[in-house]
């Protein structure tokens, strides 16, 4: 049921938000406006007027709360001290290494689980890809539905993608065991088995993940020169060698970006694991799970920072090797 | 329609279609086709269970039947969500929140990428690699210390705090979209506007923006989705007040009690995707130019 007056609660709520947001916006121009054009008549006073509203608003929600946060890791807040937490230094710091994050687990089996998780769906997700992609890339009749139907997994909202999925791991009623059944194998349980639980999420993420790989490199992959193939073909090469002399490194930079970004969205999934294990086993987390366990569910909120802070350093040192190694958004941002 | 016949009557369309069928056997295609079908079938298979579940009645709702339309197939889950749930207000109140959040967050992305893409400012090699940065932050790290916040500030069981959440969140990943294909751009267009007297902000309104509607449009689609499905946030600042839930609370609470509910968790599944579904694929011919440019570009 929905009635006038729970629509009015929110449009009014949302509305006012927006109208505070923008008199914000609005009065900061102004300000800058006065101070850099008129006063100092600075030469880049307009880039920053463009850059100001974006500027202040991630001040506010991403700066200023991860400063505070750090200074939150080094003290001992939790559900009993919220209010007048004592500051402890580095302890937290070190029991994230010495002591179990969660109940249980530990930090390095849960990063390894983690590296695992990343390794194995980022493989299928750029070969399962891939292979669509090159299948895709020529002239054929029904290109346009393949493409739709095979992007579908992204499209769904990702929440009722897993949880959907989280049915059929069901023991008794979820396809998986119907069809292990069928062809007289026994069930799995799935919810229950930490390597099978673990298994379920694999399942889930790489359906999810495909298509996002498959539409990036099917444009990559266009963009790829005929001529190349046709000079190669003239020289004899077999398929391999086109693929490894040609395809590969001219889907570099479609590539490297492509695989950085899915690096990170598979480390810090959070929706997967999370729906898939509502069973409540640790054994299935990850660390931004963990991360989020040990937080809203242990209510340990000092700790908890400073796991985030050691999550966070590990993706940092992840990507600066990297960018080392492919050179990649190195000349654009050191312009 | 065979190969020969097109490279005969289409000979100069080779950017899109090149290697066109030429080198390719009936036999090879078969196998393309039956590839491709097989990743169809499994690509569309767990989205058709949804749809066959939703049509179960209520007594029939857990079974191990795998067929997609069952024989005694039924509305009932659809009208009991409709009309006796307030599903219909979780879907407006993540529609105000959604479309809000997403409109603000392209106009702020889309100025700022333009400064970054236009003007070498101090400080810009250092934004950017800000920008890439935040990238990293795991979600759940951000959560802890602005629930905290939410908290200290009266902003728990609000809109308030999610709608600038949402604003903000997504303006690193729009701006480096957006600036990629900014870049493509070439600048003489601009150039020659300011010589007929345009100010920098009309340059800005009446030559970039109208030129950068694909990348304008993805960057919508991606805010669009990602305040649409997001839960975390939603759930530690929302709370559990069913009038205030946002479509996804509310479909994890319909499924928390598993066994009761199936069918209409299915049933507001559908009724939520298709939408999502439409717009992703009315749109999915910028997706290619837009994400494709902005990827090659960093």
């Amino acid at each position: 049921m929905i009635t006038p007056q729970t629509m009015l609660v929110s449009l009014k709520e949302v509305g006012s938000t927006v109208l505070y947001l923008l008199a914000a916006a609005a009065l900061i121009e102004v300000i800058l406006y006065l101070v850099l054009v008129k006063w100092l008549k600075y030469k880049y006073a307009f880039a920053f007027m463009l850059m100001a509203p974006a500027i202040v608003g991630l001040f506010f929600l991403i700066i200023y709360p991860l400063l505070w946060e750090l200074r939150l890791s080094f003290t001992n807040m939790s559900l009993r001290a919220f209010r007048d937490p004592d500051f402890i230094g580095l302890t937290n710091y070190i029991k994230v290494f010495t002591e179990p994050v969660l109940k249980q687990k530990y930090f390095f089996p849960l990063l390894g689980q983690t590296v695992v998780w990343t390794v194995i769906n980022i493989f299928f997700h750029v070969t399962g890809g891939l292979a669509l992609a090159m299948l895709l890339n020529r002239n054929m009749k029904g290109r346009g539905i393949y493409r739709t139907i095979l992007i579908l997994p992204w499209a769904i909202p990702q929440v009722i993608a897993v949880l959907a999925w989280r049915g059929e791991f069901n023991y008794t009623y979820g396809y998986f065991n119907v069809l292990l059944q069928a062809i007289g194998l026994q069930p799995i349980q799935w919810m229950t088995n930490p390597t099978a639980n673990f298994a379920a999420m694999c399942i889930t993420n790489i359906w999810l993940g495909i298509p996002f790989m498959m539409v990036t490199l099917l444009g990559g992959l266009q963009s790829i020169n005929s001529e190349y193939y046709e000079a190669a073909e003239m020289d004899g090469a077999s398929g391999w060698q086109k693929f490894k002399s040609i395809t590969y490194p001219l889907l570099q930079p479609v590539l490297t970006p492509a695989v950085l970004l899915g690096t990170f969205w598979t480390f810090n999934n959070f929706n997967v694991p999370f729906f898939i294990n509502q069973n409540e086993l640790e054994s299935s987390d990850i660390l931004v799970t963990g991360l989020f366990r040990a937080a809203f569910q242990y209510n340990r909120y000092g700790f908890a920072a400073a796991f985030a802070f050691v999550i966070f350093a590990l993706l940092l040192i992840f990507t600066i090797f990297y960018m080392r190694y492919t050179k990649t958004l190195k000349g654009d941002a050191q312009s | 329609m065979s190969s020969t016949t097109l490279q005969s009557t289409k000979p100069k369309r080779k950017r899109s279609f090149f290697r066109s069928g030429k080198g390719d056997s009936p036999f090879k295609r078969l196998v393309i086709h039956i590839l491709l079908i097989i990743a169809c079938v499994g690509s569309l298979y767990p989205i058709l269970r949804i749809f066959a579940i939703s049509l179960r009645p209520g007594d029939r709702l857990l079974s191990t039947d795998l067929s997609l339309i069952p024989p005694d197939a039924t509305f009932e889950s659809y009208r009991i969500i409709l009309l006796e749930k307030p599903f219909l207000t979780w879907i407006w109140n993540s529609l105000m929140i959604t479309v809000a959040t997403a409109l603000l967050g392209v106009v702020l992305a889309a100025s700022a990428a333009y400064a970054f893409s236009r003007w070498k400012f101090p400080g810009r090699g250092a934004g950017l690699i800000f920008l890439m940065a935040t990238q990293m932050i795991p979600a759940s790290m951000l959560m802890i210390p602005l629930y905290i916040l939410a908290i200290r500030l009266n902003l728990v069981g609000t809109y308030r705090g999610l709608v600038l959440a949402y604003c903000v969140t997504s303006i690193p990943f729009s701006t480096w979209i957006l600036k990629g294909y900014y870049d493509t751009i070439p600048i003489d267009l601009e150039e020659a506007a300011r010589i007929d007297g345009a100010t920098q902000l009309q340059t800005f309104l009446k030559i970039m923006i109208p030129l950068s509607t694909p990348a304008l449009a993805i960057t919508f689609l991606f805010n669009f989705t990602s305040a649409w499905n997001e839960y975390m946030l939603a759930r530690i600042i929302l709370g559990s007040k069913e009038e205030l839930m946002t479509w996804p609370l509310g479909l994890q609470r319909l499924q928390g009690q598993f066994q009761t509910q199936w069918g209409q968790f299915s049933a507001a599944s559908i009724i939520v995707t298709v939408p999502v579904v439409l717009l992703f694929l009315y749109s999915s011919k910028y997706l290619l130019s837009g994400l494709t440019l902005g990827g090659v570009k960093g």
